[in-house]
C-alpha cells in the first residue's frame, strides 16, 4: 500500500535491550495510514515489545519511533496513549467496573458529558456486535468472546486513529476467533484505522494483514503482503508456511477481496 | 452471675472505660492507616523498599508491649500524658498488618489490568485510585481488621502506664485477686474486639470488587 503522505507509525533503527539481552535490534519499519500491519513471530521474537514501543509502555535503548510524523518520545505520554487504542489478550478489562464503565472510562476522564458517554457506549456495543443490555454486566459475567469485544470497544472509545492489538484473539476457541477475525475485517472496512496486530498464528496474519512483518530473535526478517508471503522464498517465511500446511493461499486471498 | 451483677452495679464506670478503650484503639488505628496505607502503596511500587520497610514493622512487632510502653515513658512530650504514649505504641503495633496487607493487595492486582489501564492513557494517580486501590481494598481492610483486634487486646496493657481503658479493671482485679473485677474488664474488651471484627468484616465485604 504505497502512500505519499506521512506514515502513521515509523520505526527508525530502533533497538531495545534489557541488561545483557538484546530484545530488539535495528528495527526500521513504516506503517501507512489505514493499513493493518501484522507482526508475526514466535514467543520472544520481540513483537510485543515492538508494539509497546509505539505507545511508550517501553522506551527504546536506541533509535526513534515516530507517530503521525512526530517522535513519540517528545509527545506527552498520556496524550499519546489516549490517541492510540490498546487491546490485549484476555482483554484486560477492569473487573470492578461494569461493561459500560470499562468502555466509558477514557471518555469519562477526558471529561465528556454523561449523556454523550452513554450514547457513545451504546454505539460501540452495537459496533462490536454486543446487545445493549450487557452494559450493566461485570466482566466475569461475560464469555471470553464477549470480553474481547468489550476490549475492542473500549479501545475504540476515544476514536483513536491507531489501534494496537496484542494477540487479542489468542485465548479464544477457534469458532469465536474466526467470528471475531471476520468482524475485525468488517470493522476495518468501515473505520479505516491504522492497526498494528501481534500474533504467532500465520492464518490470522494472512487473513487480517495488509502486510506481514515477520520477526525472529529481535530482528525484522521481512515485510510482505499476504499473497507474497505464501510464495516467498525467504527461509523463515517458508518455514512458517510449511509449519502451517496447506490451504494458506486461499486464506491469503480471501482476506483481500 | 456475680460478674454480671458487678458490671451492672458499676455500669457507668464500665461504660466510661469502654469508651476510653475505644478511643485509644480508634485513634491509633486511624493513625496507623494514615501512615501504613501510603507506605504499603509506596513499597508495592518500589520493590527495593519493601524489604527494609516490612523488616522495620516486623521488628516493632517483636518488642514486648510492656517494654515498649516503658521505653517511651521518658520521651519528653509523650511521657507527659500516658494516653499519648499508649496511642503511639498502639499505632506502631498496628502498622505491620496494615502495611503488609496494603502491599500484598496492591501487588496482587492483575498486572495485565494495570498495563491495559496504563496503555489506555490513565495517569499514575488515576491508575492508583480507579484501579489498584479499589481492587486491593478488601485485602487492605482485612489487614485493618487484624490490626483492630490486636489493638483491643494490647490496649488493656495501656492501663499499666495509667492510660485508662478496660485494662484498669483487669489490673485492679489482679491486685485484689478478684475474678469479678478482672472479668468486668475482660468481657467488654472481648465484646469490643468481636464487634470491631464484625464491623470491619462487613465493610470489607461490601467494598469487595466483584
Amino acid at each position: 500500500m504505497p502512500s505519499t503522505t506521512e506514515p502513521a507509525i515509523e520505526f527508525r533503527d530502533v533497538s531495545y535491550r534489557v541488561g545483557d539481552t538484546q530484545v530488539l535490534s535495528g528495527l526500521t519499519l513504516k506503517v501507512s495510514v489505514g493499513e493493518t500491519v501484522v507482526l508475526l513471530g514466535r514467543s520472544g521474537s520481540g513483537k510485543t515489545t515492538t508494539l509497546k514501543l509505539i505507545n511508550r509502555l517501553v522506551s527504546p535503548s536506541a533509535g526513534e519511533i515516530r507517530v503521525n510524523g512526530k517522535p513519540n518520545a517528545e509527545m506527552d505520554v498520556i496524550r499519546l496513549r489516549r490517541g492510540i487504542g490498546y487491546v490485549i489478550q484476555d482483554a484486560g478489562l477492569f473487573p470492578h467496573f461494569t461493561v459500560e464503565k470499562n468502555i466509558g472510562l477514557v471518555p469519562r476522564i477526558e471529561g465528556w458529558p454523561e449523556e454523550k458517554i452513554r450514547s457513545r457506549v451504546q454505539e460501540l456495543l452495537q459496533l462490536v456486535g454486543l446487545s445493549a443490555d450487557l452494559a450493566e454486566r461485570y466482566p466475569h459475567q461475560l464469555s471470553g468472546g464477549q470480553r474481547q469485544r468489550v476490549g475492542v470497544a473500549r479501545a475504540l472509545a476515544g476514536d483513536p486513529a491507531i489501534l494496537l492489538m496484542d494477540e487479542p484473539f489468542g485465548a479464544l476457541d477457534p469458532l469465536t476467533r474466526d467470528e471475531l477475525q471476520r468482524e475485525l475485517l468488517l470493522l476495518q472496512q468501515r473505520l479505516h484505522k491504522t492497526i498494528v496486530f501481534v500474533t504467532h498464528d500465520l492464518r490470522e496474519a494472512l487473513r487480517l494483514g495488509s502486510r506481514i512483518a515477520l520477526m525472529e530473535a529481535g530482528r525484522l526478517v521481512t515485510v510482505l503482503a499476504p499473497q507474497e508471503f505464501v510464495k516467498s522464498s525467504d527461509p523463515w517465511a517458508a518455514a512458517y508456511v510449511r509449519a502451517f500446511g496447506d490451504g494458506l493461499e486461499s486464506v491469503a486471498n480471501r482476506g483481500r477481496s | 452471675m456475680n460478674v454480671i451483677r458487678f458490671i451492672l452495679q458499676n455500669h457507668t464506670q464500665v461504660l466510661e472505660l469502654s469508651l476510653e478503650h475505644l478511643w485509644l484503639v480508634g485513634l491509633s488505628t486511624a493513625f496507623a492507616m494514615v501512615i501504613g496505607i501510603p507506605l504499603g502503596i509506596v513499597i508495592a511500587h518500589r520493590p527495593r523498599l519493601n524489604k527494609p520497610v516490612l523488616a522495620g514493622a516486623n521488628i516493632i512487632q517483636t518488642i514486648p508491649s510492656l517494654a515498649l510502653f516503658g521505653f517511651l515513658l521518658p520521651v519528653p512530650w509523650l511521657g507527659e500524658r500516658s494516653d499519648r504514649l499508649a496511642i503511639l505504641a498502639l499505632t506502631l503495633y498496628a502498622l505491620l498488618p496494615i502495611i503488609r496487607n496494603t502491599y500484598t493487595g496492591v501487588c496482587g492486582v492483575d498486572p495485565a489490568v494495570v498495563e491495559a489501564g496504563r496503555g489506555m492513557g490513565l495517569t499514575e494517580s488515576q491508575l492508583l485510585f480507579q484501579v489498584e486501590l479499589p481492587l486491593a481494598v478488601s485485602v487492605i481492610l482485612s489487614g485493618v481488621r487484624v490490626a483492630v483486634v490486636i489493638s483491643v487486646g494490647l490496649a488493656t496493657i495501656a492501663a499499666a502506664i495509667g492510660a485508662g481503658g478496660l485494662g484498669e479493671f483487669i489490673f485492679r482485679g489482679l491486685a485484689m485477686v478478684d475474678d469479678r473485677v478482672i472479668l468486668a474488664g475482660a468481657i467488654p474488651a472481648a465484646i469490643l474486639a468481636l464487634g470491631a471484627d464484625l464491623g470491619v468484616g462487613w465493610l470489607e465485604k461490601s467494598l469487595r470488587p466483584r
